[in-house]
């Protein structure tokens, strides 16, 4: 199944700089459908998890205060080209998405 | 027979890719009842167990003066303190403060950006736990249509 996550992965020496960009709605549960007149239910990713071959490198909590189709970038040490980067996220509903990527 | 064999093989491979998950989708678990909470301090208590900061000067919040669409306002920082483990955003005036938390673990920089809702004019406040103390430092966006929804 296609990603809807994209990675930007850059390697400087061995800080590891990382911009991933995903598709998500993020409602808070408080927006109301300008149609039906009723309150969008909450769906939001609330964690987002990046490992390094293997080895977690980060975990982002998120709450619903995080914007639509969420930016979130980091850098991490110890990186090199070649190594395996995964990010993986699920949502309050229990759906998840995941993309792999090579450092280069 | 052979239908009711074949349905019940599919519930099989659903259950055992559930079961296959990576562990690292179950290892930390997310702080609901802080995100739940209303109040900051009580957000950070139930968080970081103390709503009690001290103000440094060694961390770097970059936010926007005035944020035209509350509903993505951009977030970065970064701190110079060392053995840092998470880095919190606190955003005092919106209906539930704590915006994100974010681990900073083993051989990870403490330097992280991502972009959030505001409800209203507020100070933004970043919160650096290190292995040493609690620290933080805060600054006021101005928001002038309001980014939560309803």
């Amino acid at each position: 199944m296609a990603s809807n996550i994209k990675i930007k992965a850059k390697l400087s020496g061995d800080i590891a700089d990382i911009k991933s960009l995903m598709i998500h709605p993020m409602e808070t549960g408080a927006r109301k459908d300008p149609d039906t007149g009723e309150l969008v239910p909450m769906h939001h990713i609330t964690q987002l998890t990046f490992t390094n071959n293997d080895k977690p490198v980060m975990v982002a909590n998120f709450s619903t205060a995080v914007s639509k189709n969420p930016y979130f970038s980091f850098k991490f040490g110890g990186a090199n080209a070649g190594d395996k980067l995964k990010v993986s996220w699920v949502d309050n509903l229990g759906r998840t998405d995941e993309l792999e990527t090579v450092l280069k | 027979m052979h239908v009711r064999r074949r349905l019940f093989l599919s519930g099989g491979i659903a259950f055992a890719a559930l079961a296959a998950m990576p562990r690292a989708l179950l290892a930390a678990a997310w702080p609901d009842k802080a995100f739940s909470l209303t109040a900051a301090g009580e957000a950070m208590k139930d968080l970081l167990g103390t709503d009690q900061t001290i103000a440094s000067d060694k961390i770097m919040l970059k936010v926007p003066e005035i944020a035209e669409n509350g509903a993505v306002v951009p977030v970065t920082i970064s701190t110079s303190l060392e053995n840092v483990e998470s880095i919190s955003i606190v955003v005092k005036k919106n209906p539930r403060p704590l915006a994100a938390t974010f681990e900073i673990l083993p051989g990870t920089l403490p330097d992280i950006a991502s972009r959030i809702k505001m409800g209203e004019t507020s100070d933004v406040m970043a919160v650096v736990k290190t292995d040493h103390g609690i620290y933080s430092t805060a600054k006021q966006v101005k928001v002038t249509i309001g980014g939560c929804g309803g």
